[in-house]
């Protein structure tokens, strides 16, 4: 069995060429990641926040999911490098008989697009498309299905880092919906690569997928236990329609069940720090009190997924490759 | 290959005189002093020492400005720039370690052009050699070297302070 | 067209029906097969086919094929298929009813019927539809489909949601012994799952199938099958628990048959690697313990067939992201050296294997094919079972391309097809 994505996204020296998923990326391309955003970081803070990196390029946001906030947060890492960017949202639906996916891509390529970055609701549907651009093309994955959203991992992976001295001593709790959570896939991967001792999710019966341990997890069902002494507690976005597929009963069980409160969060390590990839339903996943408290990074999370996108736009665009080709 | 260090402290008063020389030649008043990391940097403030100037030293790193960037890809090390004063109709006084090919003073120019348009800029630098690949000029120079092809010259530091001279066998 | 006078030496004659397994002449005039072994009096041959170490057989029949006509020409049609069908040594194939329109008139039948009789190639059984236009509310004419020749009856995929509907159906059925075959899967739980529902799908964060979609309709199926006393056939399974379901019905003496598609003897979900929609199929290909029961299956009779649920398709509806890509492989061709390499594996025996694709399928339809006793109708595949072959685009005769099995060593390549004495396939070096 072939790692998934190991040779499509890395280039014949080992440099990012793609970045569709975590799984076949090693800790240390991850660390590098890390590290270049770090140096992006700094850019935000200079009253020219631009950088001429990627200027004359032209990169296209193909959204065939809705998000104001991703395709928002790309398009200013893009702009922050001088890139052209183009936005294209596509709603696709069960029956829509538009234009194939292929040729979709392959007008857009016609118009010498440098980088697409794609959201979609099936997944590896990214990885489809990287299997079929052009050589000089780029393909970064801002999300399919329930599958992989690698540069909310790396953004979460960097924001951890700035709080915390090495992942290894690192115990980690994952609250939610993780059955349909590319996120939360994406993040356990990056988590084990980067060594984490302890990654644990706490969600009721029918929000795991089969299987759960095989991703690399001990599974809990209760708040208390599962977040005993965690470093790191990330809590996942409920949708609504988990109460119309028979998911769950109410979001009000489920906040009382699965809510992180002020009461909840004792039971974690006093230092610990509480992520939430966005955006957040007060009263459903977490107490008001605790997303706005100290031990919230929620809005850091935020700028950080600037830098990391920067640094994964460059990174993949100046792959040694594409000199070649 | 090294040969012996020259002697820095001579060369860098020799910059200083240089200056000096300059600013009334060319009836510069109040200007800007900016460094570029990291040699230049370390220049800068020995000038900056030397010269008694007021208003604060600025720093720049050029790495997202070179135009070598898609061959060696990003520095993950790249420290941020740093101009605390507004650019726009000043004099700057850019200093640099080397001036050699002269690719590394036009990022810098870039990069202070997008932070607003300056009134003058002069380049000072501790070590002028041959081996221009574009129009630069300085107008200040510590010392004049030349060096064959398959020669380099290097300051390292920041304490101490060296010059080194290394020549590559190829 | 006259059949000629035909005798076949040298091949190694396999015959499940008639227990038949050994190095014997066969003598063909007329259509039909004339004598096995000894030359009729006065027989003289117009052509004299020498096989040495060839296998000759019955002609395979596959109960479940799809040819896309009418309706669905863009992917392929009866004339490319059944000239693939030859090629693979298949003289009859059962269509499912999921054609456009429907077969659930005697008109929609009759015309593929007619059109595969006038190409002459491979012969087309259809599969009449178990309700009105698959809907799973109103029963289809099923006497009359029988009457235009329909071998059976099936909802084929589309669900029957009301299961008083499906018992009426069942019964109405029985009252003109038509066979009601069942390709058992609960809608409710598959739900939009495309993969089977275990570790690759939670690593490809693919939506999942559970088994139990499969099990739950096997057992509503068999609980009706006791109350009515339907004959039923299960279509294409794919996990071993529901293997053990129907084998514990057999024992009860309950008529009930199964039969799994090739493929799912070969592939897992472990093949599942790159999101590669070539292995987008339903049922899901399983887990490794359920091939290996599914094998099992083979191998003690519990699975009397293989098929090869042959759903040829035109390119662009595999390029697409996996979810959205549609589902099928094109098997017409691999069918018969998937077979034999469960031979090779030593599962089964090359007389069990050839049963499999002739003799237990005609069982299961009740007719008197996929046998070579004197009088019958000449239906024969010759094949050589050392011949290795690769598949490829330009070796491949069926339109649809969409197969995982390209560039891989295939064992087992048909050299003669004959339908009614003529022959419709010959293998040209």
């Amino acid at each position: 069995m072939t790692e998934l994505g190991q040779n499509i996204q890395l280039d014949t020296t080992g440099q990012l060429r793609h970045f569709l998923s975590i799984e076949g990326l090693d800790k240390e391309l991850l660390t590098r990641i890390m590290d270049t955003a770090e140096s992006f970081a700094g850019v935000a803070n200079q009253p020219v926040k631009k950088v001429p990196l990627l200027r004359g390029k032209t990169i296209v946001n193909l959204f065939f999911e809705n998000s104001t906030r991703t395709r928002a947060t790309f398009e200013i890492a893009a702009k922050r490098l001088s890139a052209d960017v183009l936005n294209i949202n596509i709603e696709t639906s069960a029956t829509s008989k538009g234009e194939s996916l292929l040729d979709t891509i392959r007008n857009l390529e016609a118009m010498y697009v440098d980088m697409f970055v794609i959201r979609h609701g099936d997944s590896g549907a990214p990885f489809f498309i990287a299997q079929h651009v052009a050589p000089h093309v780029s393909v970064i994955s801002a999300g399919d299905g329930r599958h992989s959203h690698p540069t909310q991992a790396m953004l979460d992976m960097f924001t951890i880092r700035r709080h915390k001295e090495s992942f290894e001593s690192l115990r980690v709790a994952i609250v939610g919906d993780i059955l349909h959570s590319r996120v939360a896939r994406s993040q356990i991967l990056a988590l084990n690569t980067l060594g984490a001792a302890e990654v644990r999710v706490i969600a009721p019966r029918t929000l795991l997928p089969t299987n759960t341990e095989f991703l690399g997890v001990e599974v809990f069902h209760c708040m208390e236990t599962g977040l005993k002494d965690v470093d790191v507690i990330i809590m996942l976005r409920l949708q609504k329609e988990r109460m119309r597929g028979a998911l769950l009963p109410s979001e009000h069980e489920y906040y009382s069940g699965f809510g992180l409160t002020e009461q909840r969060l004792k039971f974690a390590h006093p230092d610990a720090i509480v992520m939430h990839p966005g955006p957040i339903n007060r009263g459903v996943e977490i107490e008001s009190r605790v997303a706005d408290g100290n031990a919230s990074v929620i809005l850091e999370q935020v700028s950080n997924g600037i830098a990391i996108r920067m640094a994964v736009m460059t990174m993949a665009m100046h792959s040694k490759s594409r000199e070649l080709s | 290959m090294t040969e012996p260090t020259m002697d820095i402290i001579k060369i860098a008063d020799q910059l200083a005189q240089s200056v000096d020389l300059m600013m009334n030649q060319r009836q510069v008043v109040n200007p800007l002093m900016i460094g570029i990391h990291t040699g230049g940097a370390w220049v800068a403030k020995m000038l900056y020492e030397r010269l008694g100037f007021v208003e604060p030293l600025g720093t720049l790193d050029i790495s997202f400005y070179r135009d070598d960037f898609s061959q060696i890809g990003v520095n993950p090390e790249v420290k941020p720039s740093s101009l605390p004063f507004e650019v726009e109709e000043r004099d700057i006084l850019l200093i640099d370690d080397v001036l050699y090919t002269g690719r590394t003073i036009r990022a810098a120019l870039n990069e202070i052009f997008d932070y607003g348009r300056p009134g003058r800029v002069f380049l000072g630098v501790l070590i002028e050699r041959d081996g221009r690949q574009v129009p630069v000029q300085a107008d200040c120079v510590g010392t004049r070297v030349d060096l064959k092809a398959n020669q380099r010259i290097k300051l390292s530091g920041p304490e101490p302070l060296e010059l080194r001279t290394y020549t590559f066998d190829n | 067209m006259s059949s000629p006078r035909l005798v076949i030496t040298g091949g190694r004659f396999i015959d499940p029906a008639n227990n038949i397994d050994k190095e014997e002449s066969v003598y063909i005039a007329k259509g039909q097969i004339v004598s096995v072994g000894r030359a009729p009096e006065g027989f003289h041959a117009d052509r004299e086919i020498k096989v040495p170490g060839h296998v000759v057989c019955p002609g395979l029949i596959d109960l479940w094929a799809r040819v896309r006509e009418p309706g669905l020409e863009h992917k392929a049609t009866i004339a490319s298929e059944v000239t693939a069908a030859v090629s693979a040594g298949i003289t009859t194939l059962c269509c499912p009813p999921d054609t456009l329109p429907v077969i659930d008139t005697p008109a929609v039948a009759e015309l593929i019927k007619d059109r595969a009789d006038r190409i002459g190639k491979c012969r087309i059984l259809p599969i009449g539809a178990l309700t009105r236009n698959l809907n799973g509310e109103e029963l289809s004419e099923m006497r009359a489909l029988k009457s235009a020749g329909c071998i059976g009856v099936t909802n084929a995929l589309s669900p029957v949601f009301n299961s008083l509907i499906l018992r009426r159906a069942m019964e109405y059925a029985t009252s003109f012994d038509m066979l009601v075959i069942v390709r058992p899967e609960d809608h409710w739980l598959r739900d939009q799952g495309v993969v089977h529902e275990g570790t690759v799908a939670t690593r490809l964060g693919l939506p999942g199938i559970p088994e139990a979609a499969e099990t739950v309709a096997v057992a509503q199926v068999l609980a009706l099958v006791e109350q009515t006393g339907a004959r039923v056939h299960f279509a294409q399974l794919s996990c071993g628990r529901a293997v053990e379901m129907i084998a514990n019905a057999q024992q009860r003496d309950l008529q009930v048959s199964a039969d799994v598609s090739a493929h799912q003897l070969h592939l897992t979900e472990l093949d599942l690697t790159d999101y590669d929609a070539t292995f987008r199929v339903l049922p899901p290909l399983r887990s490794s313990n359920d091939r290996i029961r599914l094998c099992k299956g083979i191998a003690d009779g519990t699975i009397a067939a293989i098929c090869s649920d042959h759903q040829p398709h035109e390119e662009g509806a595999k390029l697409n992201a996996f979810e959205s890509a549609e589902a099928g492989m094109s098997t017409l061709e691999t069918l018969l050296p998937l077979t034999l390499r469960l031979v090779d594996s030593g599962c089964v025996s090359m007389s069990h294997a050839i049963a499999g694709l002739t003799s237990r399928p005609a069982e299961i339809l009740g007719l008197e094919i996929g046998q070579l006793a004197p009088g019958t109708v000449a239906d024969l595949c010759i094949f050589d079972p050392q011949h290795s072959w690769i598949p490829s685009p330009d070796n491949w005769q069926s339109r649809g391309l969409n197969t995982p099995f390209f560039g891989q060593k295939m064992q087992g390549r048909v050299t003669h097809t004959l339908v009614a004495g003529r022959i419709v396939y010959e293998l040209s070096n």
